[in-house]
């Protein structure tokens, strides 16, 4: 196999690893915030033994959020060395800065952990905002070089040579604003549901003590409000975010919907597959006009198609199934969480029933793959570019050998550690059940 | 040129951070597996004392040096990429199953010896490792063919100067270890344990100088440059030697209380000690990043991008500098702290 194309593998099966653990961390981290606000709010302890069990398990995710994060930011400087090499000219300052936002993050998470029971409430309070913020801040610098890798600015190209570097242009490229914003409150939204999911399959056990029923209901709420609230921002970010591409990055919108020819009156096509041959979308069912009152605000607004552009810079046309599934998912997860809610609080049922609580547990792993197209959608989509009309990924890429075996380790790695993260979870919550901590009435996290 | 060794030393100041920390934290990591389950002893739990709260903040130490290296000198990423590829990768993987067990070792206790057991070699591993690519990069193994580079491995795998450098790195992350551990735990007012680390630092030490020796005597054969370099340094060597003499004597010195050594003039004058020799090394390196092809020159970013970088890390040090000084006080000074046996289930 050829260099590049491993470079590739080795580095995106790296990064759909580690964003598994990265937005759990994000998205638990502002639970955590919202429980320890709530339990002072509500004046009950309830919430502060949600907010020691999600701290737990953020204990547990960062054994390999950390560690993994570490692994795709030494393979971004060793697979993309030409990559690298213009990032270092033009955009190095989020990567630094985001250096201080884990530093944050890790300092005060310590203190929130290893020191809760030598803090006063309102301290701790304090020391996990600025986990979350730290974790937050993280996850907005790095999409900040991904959205430059989009539109990329602040800089000229003379005879192939960078000059005229303005680097506050290119951290605030055009992209950055609602790329950021998606990219946080789809983490926020996947680890809401990952939360419903597991407090769903408790309440599907038999035989619960009353005590811990009103538990998880009150776990399951506050990732049902937070997941309902989320979802309805990712939808709405999202759109701004493709408005952003009909605006900057065409040929990608143009690959996402499988569109052929510039049009106005542009149709939206959902699933099927794009085909050249027929210049349209084979098998998928369209809306006519939607695709151009999305981008444009306006049903006869032109959409660009992707005849517009050379054949060899046409990203691979499967994209437009990984967005039908991003978006596909968000809907779904819209109407599930404002469904729940409407359950309980309009209809006033106290009790979920198991089918609707069977939905609740798909949720948490569809937001996950939500989160995974997403991505992979956002750095194939852009392919053959790494840096959008600057710079291709062959060119980015590594000239060194022995990929292959390297390809072969790391997946087994990350199967493995998946498979022993899962386990350990497991074991300790099955070790250190909830009734112990309604005995055990510390505050102490 | 002023910037490139301007940016060369904060990356040196990094560097010798995460030297520092990474020694001390892999070491512990060694050691709260060496004295495991020992009932005659707490040993192990002053180790994990230490970690808990600070492994994560070690790592960004790491993460900061790679982004300022590449972030100061984009131009080095296509060499360092080829010839860092296999031993770097090795590094990743030993790390990622190093974090991944340590903290699962405390969550699962069924399984804690044997998670203790994998986390603490792989660990004793990583500084080792990452010091045999020091003889790489000073060019002795390196075969450039057009723009490509390759590592001769055969020749790198039967030259005693790896060796020599990975008995550096496992003598000096062990030495360093101790050494800290016993001063954490003269602070958590446990003299047993004390004895106990003081003991190993006394045996590490002159093997870590030794091999320190045999590392640079070895490479004669393979980078006469390097080793002349270093010979034109020798002032800075040789006051290094003897920040370590005095740094160990106090090993021995009287204290107040009764007990016999200083281990906290001990820690201060070897981290001066590594200071001096990695200074000096780091000297006799330049103007080379990759010798010979890629120097400090070449590699550098443009004049706003450096200029930027350096209020970027100005303003972040500001920020995170007076936080280091509140967590040194809540976890390697707080009496409460060091003495709370709630920290095992709180972990
Ligand atoms: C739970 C996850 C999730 C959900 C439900 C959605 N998204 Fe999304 N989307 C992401 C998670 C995500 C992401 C993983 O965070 C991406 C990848 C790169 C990025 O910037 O955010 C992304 C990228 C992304 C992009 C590409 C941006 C780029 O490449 O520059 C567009 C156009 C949308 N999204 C649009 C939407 C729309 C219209 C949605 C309607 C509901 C939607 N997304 C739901
Ligand atoms: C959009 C995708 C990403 C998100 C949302 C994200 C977020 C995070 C978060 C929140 C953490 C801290 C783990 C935790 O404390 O919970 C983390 C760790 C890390 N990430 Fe990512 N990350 C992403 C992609 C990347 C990429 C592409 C790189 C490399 C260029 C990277 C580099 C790192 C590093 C170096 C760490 C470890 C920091 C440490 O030592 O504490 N991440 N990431
Ligand atoms: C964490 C979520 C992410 C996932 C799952 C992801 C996934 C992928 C995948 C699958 C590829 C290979 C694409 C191909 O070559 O066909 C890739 C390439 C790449 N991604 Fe991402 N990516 C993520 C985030 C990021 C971020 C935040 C950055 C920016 C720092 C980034 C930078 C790159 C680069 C430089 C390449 C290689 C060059 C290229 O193929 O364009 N990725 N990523």
């Amino acid at each position: 196999m050829d260099n590049v194309l491993l470079a590739r593998m080795l580095f995106g099966s790296s990064l759909i690893f580690h964003i598994i653990f990265a937005t759990l961390g994000v998205g638990l981290t502002l639970m955590i915030l919202i429980a320890e606000i709530l339990r002072v709010v509500r004046k009950d302890d309830d919430y502060g033994i949600l907010a020691k069990r999600w701290t737990k398990a953020v204990a547990i995710l960062l054994g390999v959020a950390i560690p993994s994060g570490t692994i795709v930011a030494v393979m971004l400087a060793l697979l993309w060395p030409g990559f690298i090499e213009v990032v270092g000219q033009v955009i190095a300052l989020p990567f630094t800065l985001e250096i201080f936002a884990f530093f944050i993050e890790a300092l005060f998470l310590s203190i929130y952990v290893y020191a809760a029971s030598r803090l006063s409430s309102t301290m701790r309070i304090i020391s996990v905002f600025f986990v979350a913020l730290g974790a937050t801040a993280s996850a907005v610098l790095i999409t900040n070089v991904q959205s430059w890798m989009n539109t990329p600015t602040g800089f000229n190209v003379v005879n192939g040579e960078i000059t005229d570097v303005r680097p506050w242009e290119a951290v605030l490229n055009p992209a950055f604003g609602y790329t950021a914003v998606h990219v946080a409150s789809s983490a926020y939204m996947a680890t809401a549901f990952v939360v419903a999911s597991v407090a769903a399959y408790q309440l599907l056990k038999p035989n619960l003590k009353a005590s811990e029923k009103t538990y998880h209901r009150k776990g399951l709420m506050v990732a049902l409000v937070f997941g309902a609230i989320t979802s309805i921002w990712t939808a709405t970010n999202g759109h701004a975010s493709a408005v952003g591409l009909h605006n900057n990055v065409p040929v990608k919108l143009a690959a996402a919907e499988g569109l052929f020819e510039t049009q106005s009156n542009a149709p939206l096509a959902i699933f099927g597959t794009p085909d050249p041959e027929a210049n349209r979308v084979v098998g998928g069912i369209e809306l006519p006009g939607m695709l151009s009152y999305l981008a444009t605000g306006s049903l006869d607004g032109v959409v660009v198609g992707l005849n517009e552009f050379p054949r060899d810079e046409w990203p691979p046309l499967f994209v437009h199934t990984l967005f039908n599934i991003m978006v596909g998912i968000g809907t779904l997860l819209i109407g599930l969480s404002f469904g729940a809610l409407a359950y309980r609080f309009i209809f006033k049922k106290r009790e979920y029933p198991n089918w609707l609580l069977i939905p609740i547990i798909g949720s948490g792993p569809l937001a996950m793959l939500g989160i995974e197209t997403g991505w992979i959608f956002a750095c194939i989509g852009r392919q053959p570019w790494t840096i959008y009309g600057i710079q291709r990924t062959a060119e980015a890429a590594t000239k060194s050998a022995n990929l292959g075996t390297f390809f072969v380790i790391f997946l087994t790695l990350y199967v493995f550690l998946l498979v022993i993260t899962a386990l350990v979870m497991r074991f300790y919550f099955r070790r250190n059940p909830l009734i112990n901590e309604f005995n055990s009435q510390s505050p102490s996290v | 040129m002023m910037e490139a060794y301007v940016a060369i030393i904060i990356i040196w100041l990094f560097l010798f951070f995460y030297a520092l920390g990474g020694a001390i934290d892999f070491g512990a990591g060694f050691w709260s597996m060496f004295y495991f389950g020992r009932k005659d002893t707490t040993a192990a739990s002053i180790a994990n004392l230490y970690l808990t709260p600070s492994w994560k903040v070690t790592n960004v130490f790491l993460v900061l040096f790679v982004v300022a290296l590449v972030g100061f000198f984009p131009h080095a990423a296509f060499t360092l990429g080829s010839i860092m590829i296999v031993p770097v990768s090795f590094v990743l993987i030993l790390l990622i199953i190093r974090s991944a067990f340590m903290v699962y070792s405390y969550s699962v206790q069924k399984y804690t010896k044997a998670f203790t057991y994998i986390s603490g070699i792989t660990g004793l591993l990583i500084p080792a490792l990452m010091l045999s690519i020091l003889p790489i990069i000073i060019g002795g193994f390196v075969e450039v063919v057009g723009d490509r580079h390759y590592i001769l491995y055969d020749r790198l795998l039967t030259s005693p100067t790896l060796y020599a450098h990975i008995g550096f790195g496992l003598a000096a992350e062990l030495f360093l270890s101790s050494l800290f551990l016993s001063d954490y735990a003269r602070e958590a007012k446990s003299m047993e344990t004390y004895k106990v680390y003081r003991k190993n630092a006394i045996i590490l030490g002159p093997i870590m100088i030794g091999m320190a020796v045999a590392a640079t005597m070895t490479l004669i054969p393979e980078a006469m440059w390097m080793v002349e370099n270093m010979a034109s340094q020798w002032h800075l060597f040789a006051l290094s030697v003897i920040v370590f003499s005095v740094g160990y004597s106090a090993l021995w010195w009287p204290s107040r209380k009764g007990r016999v050594g200083q281990p906290r003039v001990a820690v201060v004058f070897m981290m001066i000690q590594i200071g001096l020799a990695s200074f000096a090394y780091g000297w006799s390196h330049m103007p080379y990043i990759v010798y010979p092809k890629l120097t400090l020159y070449d590699a550098l970013t443009n004049n706003q991008m450096f200029y930027s970088l350096l209020w970027g890390y100005g303003i972040g040090m500001a920020i995170i500098v007076p936080l280091f000084y509140w967590f040194w006080r809540l976890f390697l000074k707080d009496k409460r702290y060091l003495t709370n046996e709630e920290v095992d289930d709180v972990r």
